[in-house]
């Protein structure tokens, strides 16, 4: 047969495409269940860094372990409650996917430009020694510069003081916006607050300095220098999963019970 | 003897990177630190053996009007196994990497090597110019992250070699040396001393910059 016959052309053309698609679907289908625990280690790792407990360098039995103190739970966002959801199986891409369990967010709502807003999110509650209510470790993501950024915010037990705040995944410039990772900007969320004494969300992040005097100082973090469209993304997500459409309706509840994690 | 020459001849004598300035955009990416090249250049040393035998394995069957895509599906294919197999037992590095891995799809050095050697030579024979197309590449990534890493972030693989004045030592970092145009001032350094130590390498000058008044000679 002639090479450049159209005959052998479709010929090769199929037998290669046959054989290749093999090949990755091999590699990806049996090497799945191996990326799957390294995902989910990560993940572990990065609750784990926020709330202080990690190590650098620490064995991953060691990582399980303390992992194992910390109790992940499925909350309802509208309903505000704990559900009993199995926290372990938890999909945030599945229950984007699925219309019965998220809706999409219209522009005006949609202060972190992530499209749809899910039902139910995975939070984390870190227990103290007597068995109470430490701290609580939750999601949060929305869109900066370049890309989402998906990150936790660490919260005290009275639930408006941050504990602490971390992207772990995102593509905003190295030095610029990608100094969101920068440990000094990121130690000056500790001990902000989201909420003043009415209860209204003040949480922002300013422009610049923000007034170490002013009376709202509490409520304010400095911007990114060079870094503006970054900084106003960050400052927005955080005020999306903490206003009405957020966590806002968990955190009354956690106010108005002071929630017990024994049940 | 022969072999041996397919192997170790794009390491010096005609490196892709250095003689032929293919896969230049990579050597600037992944050459902060040592650890990242090593990977890097492993990731690209694979495909690149693996994509050179496969196309010479084929090479008597494939039609000439295809020949590219059929080259480019080779590739990709190989790449997306590595990438995932990267995933599953690097992952630290493959957060980092995976991007890069991406894009040995487009490295001109695979293609490059698969259109004008493997679609020609024996299966055997392509795999060893890849195989040393792939050194040859290591070998410049390597050492251009070396001083990347040094003179950048005072440690070597990771290792802390100059203490830094951060941490207390005395060593004051270079931050030039982690961007991207630090690699090609190490590049360009790297040609000039390959091409003293072998002058066979430097090109003729495709046109001479000619005084006007010598010029005016010439026309009379």
């Amino acid at each position: 047969m002639e090479n450049n016959s159209i005959k052998k052309i479709l010929l090769v053309a199929l037998s290669l495409s046959l054989v290749c698609s093999v090949v990755v679907s091999v590699a990806a289908v049996s090497l799945k269940p191996i990326q799957k625990i390294n995902k989910t280690r990560d993940m572990h790792v990065n609750v784990l860094q926020l709330t202080g407990l990690y190590r650098k360098g620490q064995s991953d039995e060691q990582t399980e372990k303390q992992f194992a103190m910390i109790e992940p739970r499925v909350v309802d966002l509208q309903k505000g409650r704990l559900t009993d959801l199995d926290a372990h199986d938890f999909e945030l891409a599945k229950v984007l996917q699925d219309p019965q369990s998220s809706r999409a967010l219209s522009r005006k709502e949609d202060l972190a430009q992530i499209k749809r807003l899910p039902a139910y999110m995975r939070i984390y509650l870190l227990k103290n020694e007597d068995g109470g209510l430490d701290r609580i470790v939750l999601p949060i993501y929305g869109y900066g510069l370049w890309s989402t950024l998906y990150g936790f915010l660490s919260l005290k037990a009275d639930g408006t003081t941050i504990d602490g705040l971390q992207f772990y995944d995102h593509k905003e410039t190295p030095g610029l916006g990608g100094e969101v990772d920068n440990p000094a900007w990121r130690a000056l969320w500790h001990n902000k607050r989201l909420y003043d004494e009415q209860g209204r969300l003040r949480i922002a992040v300013v422009r610049g300095r923000a007034d170490r005097q002013a009376e709202d100082f509490v409520y304010r973090v400095d911007g990114l220098s060079g870094a503006t469209l970054t900084s106003r993304g960050v400052s927005k997500l955080v005020q999306f999963w903490f206003g009405p459409l957020g966590y806002r309706n968990f955190i009354e509840t956690l106010k108005q019970e002071s929630l017990s994690v024994h049940e | 003897m022969n072999k041996m020459k397919t192997i170790l001849d794009p390491v010096f004598d005609n490196n892709p990177i250095m003689l032929q300035i293919l896969g230049i955009c990579s050597a600037l990416a992944v050459t902060t630190s040592m650890v990242l090249a090593l990977i890097m250049s492993l990731a690209l040393t694979t495909v690149l053996s693996l994509s050179n035998a496969s196309v010479s394995m084929i090479r008597r069957q494939v039609p000439s009007n295809i020949r590219i895509i059929v080259q480019m599906t080779i590739i990709s294919s190989l790449v997306i196994v590595v990438d995932q197999i990267l995933k599953a037992y690097y992952y630290d590095v493959s957060k980092v990497l995976s991007v890069f891995v991406g894009l040995i799809i487009t490295n001109c050095i695979v293609l490059g090597r698969a259109e004008a050697y493997a679609m020609q030579n024996p299966m055997g024979m392509s795999f060893l110019d890849g195989l040393g197309n792939g050194l040859g590449y290591s070998f410049v990534l390597m050492s251009v992250a070396f001083f990347r890493e040094l003179l950048g972030s005072g440690s070597l693989f990771g290792y802390p070699v100059l203490p830094l004045v951060t941490e207390g030592g005395w060593y004051q970092a270079n931050g030039l040396m982690l961007l991207p145009p630090s690699a090609f001032f190490i590049i360009g350094l790297m040609i000039w001393a390959v091409r003293s130590w072998k002058p066979v390498q430097i090109e003729q000058p495709e046109f001479r910059i000619i005084v006007r008044q010598q010029k005016e000679e010439l026309s009379r």
